[in-house]
C-alpha cells in the first residue's frame, strides 16, 4: 500500500490487549485519512450518546496519507473523540513530529478505548507496542512527563501527553506532542486522563512509499515552489508568525475586545503584534514536520517575573489572553502561553472563559467572594494567576475548568459566554466578518475558526476579495472551505497550506502518493462525505437546528464603531441558504438524497 | 575550487524537510532513519542542528578504509565510496567523528552524503536558508558579514 499504511493499533486500556488490524481500503478511499477517516472509525464503533469521559469513549490518534512524506507541510495529525467540552465529535489537529512517527512505526493510527485501572502510558516502537505503569508520571507537566519517558524509552522518540489539567479532567485539558504543538481544541486532554492514559511514545523506524515516485516529486516541487513564492506562506508567516494577524484584524476592526463586548478594536494592539514579538522576543522561526512555512516561534521573555523560553503565542492564544482580556503585556500573554503548554490548556477556551467572568465579575453578577480576588481587564498577574488555578482546580480556577458556558449557566447567565456548542469563540469577531460568523455557527465542533478559515477570503482577499459586511454568496463560498478544509485535515497536511494551493495541487499529491485515480472533484467530494459524517454524529448526539446559533451578542447588539459599526450577523439571511447547498432540510438534516450521494449509511 | 555544503544551525527551523527528500532520492523512501542528514531537534531549547558529512580536507572515513574504497570525487569534491570495493567492514561509520556515514543494512552499502552529484537535493528543498552550497571562501565571508551587521547594529545603538 503506497502512503497508506493499511494498519492500526487497537489498544483496549480495561483489559490490557493490543492488537494491529487492517484497514479497509474502502474506508480510505473514502474518508481519506487524519481527520475523515479517524471520524468514519469513531462512528462505526461509538454510540453517539456515550458519556465523553466514560470507559466507553473511544479517542483515536490517525495520521493521513500524506503524513510523514514531503508533501507540503504534510505532518499533521489529527484525534477524534466526543469531545468533552460541548459533546460534538471533536477531530484535534496537531503538527511536530509526532503524526509522521507514527506511520514510520508502521500504522495509520491508534484505537484506544476502555479505561485503564490505573495511569498508563503507551510505548509504540515500531511492532512491539505495550502498556506501561505511569504512576511516577500522573501530576508531571508535560515538560517533565516528555523528558522522563523520553529517558527511559528513546530519546528519540516524540511523545503526546496531557499535563495536570487532563488529568483533572478540565473540560479544555489539550493533548501536547513534543513539548510545544497541541491538539489543543475540544477538550481531548481530559478523555486520556479520564482514561488514565497518561502518554503515547512512538518511535518507528519504517519507510514510507508513494505511488509514483517521479510524480510525486513533481507534484511536491511545484506545492512547495507556489507556498514559497507567496506573500502569506513565503513571507508574512515567515517573519511575523501567526501573530502578523494582529494588526491586520485590529486595521479591520475584527480583532475582539473584552468579552466582544467593545469595539473589535484594541488600542494597543501594536504592543501584542508579530511585528514586536519578532522585534523584541524571536529568538527563531520553528517549523512542523516537512513545513516550508516555518511560522512557529521560539520566544524568549529574557528577564522579569515573567521570564522564560517556549514556543509560541501564536495569533489566537495571544488574542485570547491578550486583547479579549485587554491585556497588553506580551511578556505576561506568553508566560500564560508557556504555562498552557505546560500544564495543557487550550489558551482560546482558557481566554475565553476568563473573559467572560471578568465581564460578568464587573457586572457584579459573580460575586467576589466566589472568586476569591478582584476580577478585571487589563490584569496581567490575574491572568497567568487563574492558568494555573484552572489547571489544578484550585478555587475559582474550578469553575473556569468547565469553560464559559457552563460557567455562565451556573450564575444564571449564560449568554454572557461567547461560545457556539458551548466551544469558546476565536480571535475574529463575526460583526466584522459575515461568513466566518455562519462558520461559527455551523462549525461541527462548535466554535471554531479552522472548520471553515472565511478570514481569508473577507479580510485577506485570499484566494478572492469579498465584501466582509456581505452575506450574498457566503453560504456557498463557505460550504467550500469547510469541505476542501475537511480534506486537508484528513489528507494529514496543515490548513496554511490552502493560502498558497487549491484543490488541483492537494488531489495531485494524493493521486502520485496513493496511486488512487480520484479526480479533483472525487476528493473535493470525499471532503463533503466527511462534513455529513460528522454532521449526522452531532445529530444523533442531540445537536439540532437550534444549536446552529451564534450568542445573542452578536446576533443583536450592533458593533458599536468601527469600519463595521452598526453591523451584527444576519444569520437568518445566510443559514436558510446554506442548509440548501448542503442539501439539507430546513431542519438542518442531511436529506435521504444527499446521504446516498455520499455514501452515507448510519 | 569545489563549493561546500554549508551548515547554519541557527537559521535552521527543525522542519526536517532535507532528511526527507534526501532519503527519498537516495532510497526511494520516505525513512529519516536511513538519510544521510539528520536534524536533532532540542524542542525544549528551541534549537535545531543538522549534521551531514563536512568532506573533511582529512578525512578519517577515508584514511580508516582498508581496501580504498572512499576517495574524492574530482567533480563535487564529495567523499564518495566505491560500493564494489568496499566490504562493509564499517570502520569508516566508526571513524567518522559526526556518524556521518552510515551503514544501511537494507541496501547493504555505506550510505553518507555524496552532495547529490553536485546538485544537493537538501539544500534545493531548505526553505530557512540553514544548508546553503556554495563556494567556501565565499561562505566565510557571508558569515563574517553576518556577524559584522551585528556588531554595526550593537555599535550604533551604543554610540
Amino acid at each position: 500500500m503506497y502512503g497508506w499504511t493499511g494498519k492500526v493499533l487497537r489498544v483496549n486500556l480495561s483489559d490490557s490487549t493490543i492488537k494491529t488490524e487492517n484497514l479497509n481500503k474502502e474506508d480510505l478511499q473514502d474518508y481519506i485519512g487524519a481527520r475523515g477517516l479517524g471520524t468514519k472509525l469513531f462512528v462505526d464503533e461509538v454510540d453517539p450518546l456515550v458519556e465523553p469521559l466514560s470507559a466507553e469513549n473511544k479517542i483515536i490518534f490517525m495520521a493521513g496519507p500524506l503524513t510523514g512524506t514531503i508533501a507540503s507541510s504534510g505532518g499533521r495529525y489529527n484525534v477524534v473523540t466526543k469531545g468533552v467540552l460541548n459533546g460534538t465529535i471533536a477531530a484535534s489537529n496537531s503538527g511536530g513530529s509526532f503524526g509522521p512517527e507514527i506511520k514510520y512505526a508502521g500504522y495509520d493510527g491508534f484505537i484506544i478505548e476502555g479505561k485503564a485501572p490505573a495511569p498508563v502510558y503507551l510505548w509504540i516502537c515500531n511492532d512491539q507496542a505495550e502498556i506501561r505503569d505511569a504512576s511516577e508520571l500522573w501530576g508531571k507537566d508535560t515538560v517533565d512527563t516528555t523528558d522522563m519517558i523520553k529517558e527511559v524509552t528513546d530519546d528519540e522518540a516524540k511523545v503526546a501527553c496531557i499535563g495536570p489539567a487532563g488529568e483533572n479532567l478540565v473540560k479544555f485539558a489539550c493533548i501536547m506532542n513534543e513539548y510545544n504543538r497541541a491538539a489543543g481544541r475540544s477538550g481531548a486532554g481530559a478523555v486520556m486522563g479520564a482514561k488514565n492514559l497518561k502518554a503515547i511514545a512512538v518511535r518507528g523506524s519504517k519507510g514510507l512509499k508513494v505511488a509514483d515516485n517521479d510524480r510525486f516529486l513533481k507534484a511536491i516541487m511545484d506545492a512547495r515552489s507556489k507556498l514559497q513564492a507567496h506573500p502569506v506562506t513565503g513571507a508574512g508567516l515567515k517573519a511575523y508568525g501567526t501573530n502578523i494577524l494582529v494588526n491586520i484584524l485590529n486595521e479591520h476592526g475584527g480583532l475582539p475586545v473584552k468579552n466582544f463586548s467593545e469595539a473589535a478594536i484594541f488600542a494597543e494592539a501594536e504592543k501584542i503584534s508579530g511585528e514586536y514579538q519578532a522585534e523584541n522576543y524571536l529568538v527563531r522561526n520553528k517549523g512542523c514536520f516537512g513545513c516550508s512555512i516555518g511560522c512557529g516561534r521560539v520566544t524568549r521573555i529574557k528577564q522579569g517575573k515573567y521570564k522564560g523560553l517556549g514556543e509560541g503565542p501564536e495569533y489566537e492564544a495571544t488574542w485570547a489572553m491578550g486583547a479579549n482580556l485587554a491585556v497588553a503585556d506580551f511578556e505576561a500573554i506568553s508566560k500564560a502561553n508557556f504555562l498552557c503548554n505546560q500544564l495543557g490548556l487550550d489558551p482560546i477556551t482558557m481566554g475565553g472563559t476568563l473573559s467572560c467572568a471578568i465581564e460578568m465579575a464587573e457586572k457584579g453578577l459573580i460575586p467576589q467572594e466566589d472568586t476569591g480576588m478582584e476580577f478585571r481587564w487589563s490584569d496581567p498577574d490575574l491572568l497567568v494567576d487563574m492558568v494555573k488555578k484552572t489547571a489544578c482546580r484550585e478555587g475559582f480556577g474550578n469553575q473556569l475548568a468547565e469553560g464559559s458556558y457552563r460557567l455562565a449557566e451556573s450564575y444564571g447567565h449564560p449568554e454572557f459566554s461567547m461560545t457556539v456548542k458551548k466551544q469558546e469563540l476565536p480571535a475574529y469577531d463575526p460583526r466584522g466578518q459575515q461568513g466566518i460568523g455562519l462558520n461559527y455557527a455551523t462549525s461541527n465542533r462548535g466554535g471554531c475558526h479552522v472548520r471553515g478559515y472565511m478570514t481569508s477570503p473577507e479580510v485577506l482577499g485570499i484566494p478572492v476579495v469579498v465584501d466582509p459586511d456581505a452575506t450574498e454568496g457566503k453560504p456557498d463560498l463557505l460550504k467550500i472551505f469547510q469541505d476542501l478544509t475537511a480534506l486537508v485535515d484528513s489528507a494529514g497536511l496543515c490548513l496554511f497550506i490552502t493560502f498558497a494551493l487549491g484543490l488541483p495541487e492537494i488531489s495531485e499529491q494524493l493521486r502520485a502518493a496513493t496511486g488512487v485515480a480520484m479526480s479533483d472533484e472525487e476528493f473535493l467530494l470525499a471532503g463533503e462525505r466527511i462534513w455529513n459524517l460528522e454532521r449526522m454524529f452531532n445529530l444523533q448526539a442531540g445537536f439540532s437546528k437550534d444549536d446552529d446559533v451564534l450568542p445573542r451578542r452578536l446576533l443583536e447588539e450592533p458593533m458599536p464603531a468601527g469600519p463595521h459599526k452598526g453591523r451584527v450577523v444576519e444569520l437568518d439571511k445566510m443559514l436558510p441558504e446554506y442548509y440548501d447547498l448542503r442539501g439539507w432540510d430546513d431542519k438542518g438534516i442531511p436529506t435521504e438524497e444527499k446521504l446516498a450521494q455520499l455514501g452515507i449509511s448510519i | 575550487m569545489h563549493k561546500e555544503l554549508i551548515v547554519q544551525p541557527e537559521k535552521c527551523t527543525g522542519c526536517r524537510t532535507c532528511e526527507l527528500i534526501c532519503s527519498f532520492v537516495h532510497v526511494q523512501e520516505f525513512d529519516p532513519t536511513r538519510s544521510r542528514i539528520t536534524v536533532f531537534n532540542f524542542d525544549k531549547a528551541g534549537f535545531s542542528v543538522p549534521i551531514v558529512c563536512q568532506q573533511c580536507s582529512v578525512a578519517a572515513c577515508m584514511e580508516v578504509c582498508p581496501v580504498g574504497a572512499i576517495a574524492r570525487s574530482e567533480s563535487t569534491g564529495a567523499m564518495e565510496v566505491n560500493h564494489d570495493k568496499c566490504l562493509r567492514c564499517k570502520m569508516c561509520t566508526i571513524a567518522c567523528p559526526f556518524g556521518a556515514a552510515i551503514y544501511d543494512p537494507i541496501k547493504d552499502i555505506i550510505a553518507k552524503c555524496d552532495l547529490c552529484k553536485g546538485d544537493p537535493m537538501c539544500v534545493n528543498l531548505c526553505a530557512s536558508g540553514a544548508l546553503t552550497y556554495q563556494e567556501p571562501t565565499q561562505a566565510n565571508l557571508n558569515k563574517r558579514k553576518t556577524y559584522a551587521v551585528k556588531f554595526k547594529a550593537v555599535y550604533e545603538e551604543v554610540g
